[in-house]
């Protein structure tokens, strides 16, 4: 076991505690824009405890608020989850847990946990371990806090447009994809789900245009050589 | 049982069973390189797919409002290379003034 010194584990505590508190005071526009979007307080704070995934539970609540049905919502909600389980994957060798811990870790398994874990990997496993634990379980505390103060919020804000969110929220959706457009494939392939998605809209139920897109992701991914 | 009650327990349900399953399956399984490749390319699709609609549709139509102007703000604020806080809040911003006075 590496030897991590008390600096090092309290730097590892404050990149945890200041990722969890940024990353959760999101979750007052998503409690807000749930809210927004039909769902009740109660269903939003469901949404955050159980879900705990932002890009999911903003596509889920998106796409029902634009008047899709529950089965693209959450066939979409759920393939931006599936990241997740790659997290896991790189995860499990270094948390070593199992039963009860395991399904704990399983389901703070996120973004921020396993980036906070990774950006401490030249301080061993343990700092890992550290850094996973804080910043899944602060982000999950906060996340949760927020989203509850969003909705409970949006409630008394009245018409969501005079305040932007309807921009806001395909805002943020674009700042988190505009990261990942590295190559040319990558650009091209979100010009043609773009293209693709407003073309569907008139003919097909709200929803479905935007989970075809997957179809045209695998397409891209399995010809590329 | 309300469609937004399905909506919450099955994405709820499904987050949690790929969690769990990355946590549990062994590595092999899952390292071939078009697997890795198309998970990848998926959010990318998907999140612009979801951009593109919640920017310039309403229900089944095609429209173009004041979302347009929120979105070109934020996609300005994007290639300077602004916070992603700022991207979000000139977004909302410049949507609610055209809302209001447009």
């Amino acid at each position: 076991m590496p030897i991590v010194s008390a600096t090092s584990r309290s730097a590892t505590l404050r990149k945890s505690f200041t990722v969890s508190f940024i990353v959760g005071l999101s979750g007052l526009a998503f409690g807000a824009a749930s809210v927004a979007a039909g769902f009740s307080v109660l269903q939003s704070c469901f949404l955050s405890l159980l879900t705990f995934s932002g890009a999911s539970q903003f596509a889920l609540v998106g796409i029902m608020g634009a008047g899709g049905g529950a089965i693209s919502g959450i066939a979409t909600a759920s393939f931006l989850g599936i990241r997740n389980g790659l997290y896991g994957l790189r995860m499990a060798p270094i948390m070593k847990v199992t039963g009860i811990r395991r399904i704990v870790a399983a389901h703070v398994t996120i973004d921020e946990s396993t980036g906070v874990a990774l950006s401490q990997e030249d301080l061993g496993d343990d700092a890992m371990r550290t850094g996973f634990w804080f910043t899944g379980i602060g982000v999950f505390i906060f996340w949760n806090l927020f989203t509850l103060l969003g909705a409970l919020g949006a409630q008394r804000m009245g018409d969501p447009a005079s305040w932007g969110l309807d921009a806001a929220v395909p805002a943020l959706f674009l700042g988190i994809v505009w990261p990942k457009l590295k190559t040319t494939t990558d650009r091209l392939l979100a010009g043609v789900s773009l293209v693709t998605s407003l073309s569907l809209t008139p003919y097909m139920p709200a929803g479905l245009p935007i989970i075809s897109t997957a179809l045209i992701a695998i397409f891209f991914g399995v010809v590329k050589k | 049982m309300s469609a937004m009650w399905w909506g919450v327990l099955g994405t709820s349900t499904a987050a949690f069973a790929f969690k769990y399953i990355g946590h549990s399956v062994p590595n092999h399984m899952m390292e071939h390189p078009k697997v890795l490749r198309v998970n990848v390319l998926i959010p990318i699709a998907l999140l612009t797919a979801l951009v593109a609609v919640q920017t310039f549709t309403d229900k089944t139509k095609l429209t173009f409002d004041h979302r347009v102007l929120g979105v070109s703000v934020a996609l300005v604020a994007l290639l300077l290379k602004a916070p992603f806080p700022v991207v979000v809040l000139s977004a909302a911003i410049s949507s609610a003034v055209l809302y209001r006075f447009g």
